[in-house]
């Protein structure tokens, strides 16, 4: 029984993965998703923390871009190259965590709202409505701008503002596989609420849980970095929206030092773009009719 | 910075247009009845936005007033003072319901850093925000869907591989990078280009009137316009893409053609009207976040406007100015949806009734 689930499971993967396979976008998005993670990872070997060190600076502020510092140095001697490696963890791993959250949040809600409807369904909605109409950009503002410092902060406020599309779409998903027949099948065998909840109707939600992360990672690493250039992340750690803050206040928009400003800018831009490009490959493999990929 | 609006505005718009086979009551009262529920919804909205903000605000760790004066030394007696000043001593539901009941009548307290009003302090500064906006959303609304129409029209060309390619990267690009570079290289000046456009403001302030007050301003407008619009286009063309090619498998395109009709006047005047419901319901949505998003390109133009505001309050951080900004952005936001709501169902008859 199990592994009879586990063939179809694989079948379905394969299957998905050859209609990946044929937008050439999403494989470019991927390629490049897959360097920088590389790059991330391995930041620890290649560069090292103490590049982040304010007190060891090897090089003098502001150089211009030599052999030894590819990208310049920044106000206090720091290699830019270095930090901009560094800073895509810190950029990554809150992009990853808060997308991860929001779309956990909105599958919960969408699910509960969906399964259940009546009442529990008209409150939940009305209340992501309300979210829906709030400007999502504003209340992560003041959220990070009411709680302390941190990277967990940001986490959280860009998590609790990006949930409710998310809600919205599986909701209504929800409401479309508990139509099926099986559903009724499995309620008449006996199978309550959790079981169709997590045995039916989460496995397929989650092909559309999945592109609305990949889009949503995007989104967060965007915000991240804005909320950053705001002077509202946390101080203490490197990050590419940071980066551009210091740059800011190092004066490099005055004295025209484009090189410390155009590198973290061009690294958000990329990473964003490569997950963008992957999530609307998965969207359209999962739903042609959005004639995303035509 | 409007990235996380898009897929809202899609789903309202996909939502939308999934209501088509509504059964039809009479028409006038059926729009009435769609217009008062609207507007209830608009108004339950607005004040669960009073509410929030107020206890957002009030769950901030630390005492307001020890903020308001930046830890200089103040006996406890000044202290109590500017704690009744700003009715800060009252119980929580007290403080609650002055508030909403201030809100209501357009006093949303009064600033700690600029001493003055919140109210007048966003009036003053509104015209400029709406300027901005304005203009940027009139040009990117044009553009995105002139290039989704010839996308669509084209797809699969390299036309349309180049143009949405390109609309997706500036979509990933952060506004305030973008307007940091268009600085850099147009007003400080980059190599052969010299400084092209003012660096930051609305007015060179040298007493210009009439016409040539009103080229400085535009002269000025130029490069934050830009920074909007380059960021902001790609939805528009996106949505207006994919609602076109929804349109093109129609068989009354077919027809159109078999009539003999030129393929230029059957896109204009018949695919094109359809295809542009959505977008126009995803525009008038996006007119919020657009005013939300401009908080950090007027910082970094220094527009003098609710985004530059906002930014400056941030740093106090001056709570009140905060809080009535908050309430701005975000009554902006649902009266943009109130107007969607409203003007659908007159854009789309078989919608709302």
């Amino acid at each position: 029984m199990t592994s009879l689930a586990w063939e179809r499971r694989r079948g379905s993967a394969t299957r998905f993965w050859k209609a990946y396979r044929s937008h050439r976008a999403g494989l470019y998005g991927l390629a490049g998703l897959a360097l920088i993670a590389l790059l991330a990872l391995t930041a620890p070997w290649t560069v090292g923390a103490d590049v982040q060190s304010v007190t060891n600076a090897p090089g003098t502020a502001l150089e211009s871009p030599s052999a030894e510092f590819p990208l310049g140095t920044d106000q206090f001697g720091r290699s830019l190259l270095g930090l901009l490696i560094w800073g895509s963890r810190i950029s990554l791993l809150v992009g990853l965590l808060a997308a991860v959250l929001s779309v956990a949040i909105g599958t919960l809600v969408g699910v509960l709202a969906g399964h259940y409807g009546g009442w529990l369904s008209t409150v939940v909605m009305r209340i992501t409505d309300w979210f829906l109409v709030m400007p999502a950009l504003v209340l992560a503002i003041v959220l990070a701008t009411v709680m302390s410092r941190s990277v967990w902060t940001v986490v959280l406020a860009i998590g609790i503002t990006c949930w409710p599309t998310t809600a919205r779409l599986v909701r209504a998903q929800t409401i479309a596989v508990e139509s099926r027949p099986y559903i009724e099948r499995a309620t008449a065998l006996g199978g309550g609420h959790g079981h169709v909840m997590a045995r039916h109707v989460l496995p397929n939600v989650m092909p559309l849980v999945l592109a609305q992360t990949t889009l949503g990672i995007s989104a967060a690493i965007l915000t991240e970095a804005t909320l950053a250039f705001l002077g509202l992340g946390d101080p203490t750690v490197t990050s590419w929206g940071g980066m551009l803050q210091d740059a800011r206040e190092a004066g490099a928009v005055s004295s025209g030092h484009w090189w410390y400003l155009a590198p973290p800018g061009i690294a958000i831009a990329l990473v964003a773009l490569a997950f963008t490009l992957c999530g609307r490959a998965v969207e359209s493999v999962l739903n042609p009719r959005l004639g995303v990929g035509r | 910075m409007t990235t996380a609006s898009t897929p809202a505005g899609v789903a309202r718009a996909e939502e939308a247009r999934a209501t088509d086979g509504a059964p039809r009551t009479g028409v006038a009262s059926g729009y009435l009845r769609h217009a008062a529920g609207k507007l209830g919804g608009a108004l339950v909205s607005l004040f669960a936005v009073l509410v929030t903000s107020f206890f957002l605000f009030r769950i901030i760790p630390g005492d307001p007033v020890k903020a308001m004066t930046h830890g200089a030394p103040t006996s406890a007696e000044q202290l109590a003072t500017l704690r009744r000043q700003f009715g800060l001593d009252l119980p929580l539901w007290q403080q609650f319901t002055d508030y909403c009941a201030k809100a209501l009548t357009g006093d949303l307290g009064t600033s700690f850093q600029f001493r003055a009003p919140v109210g007048d302090l966003i009036a003053a500064k509104l015209p400029a925000t709406l300027l901005l906006t304005g203009v940027a959303v009139v040009l990117y609304s044009a553009l995105g869907l002139w290039l989704g129409t010839r996308s669509a029209w084209r797809h699969g060309g390299l036309g349309d591989r180049v143009n949405t390619g390109l609309a997706l990267t500036l979509w990933s690009v952060p506004s305030f990078w973008l307007g940091l570079l268009l600085i850099i290289v147009f007003s400080v000046g980059m190599g052969p280009i010299p400084g092209l456009f003012p660096t930051g403001g609305m007015e060179s302030g040298t007493g210009e009137t009439g016409f040539a007050y009103v080229l400085d301003v535009a002269h000025h407008l130029v490069l934050p316009v830009v920074t909007l619009v380059a960021v902001g286009y790609a939805q528009t063309l996106l949505v207006m893409r994919s609602s076109l090619l929804d349109e093109m498998g129609g068989d009354y395109l077919t027809t159109a053609r078999a009539k003999g009709l030129k393929d230029d006047d059957v896109r204009r005047r018949h695919a094109v009207p359809n295809a542009l419901l959505p977008t126009v319901t995803m525009v008038f949505i996006n007119l919020g976040h657009v005013a939300a998003g401009s908080i950090l390109v007027e910082t970094v133009f220094s527009w003098p406007g609710l985004g530059g505001l906002f930014y400056q309050a941030l740093s106090v951080p001056d709570l009140p100015l905060v809080q009535g900004l908050f309430v701005v952005f975000a009554g902006a936001m649902i009266l943009a949806n109130l107007l969607a709501d409203l003007l659908y169902p007159l854009l789309d008859p078989r919608v709302g009734r």
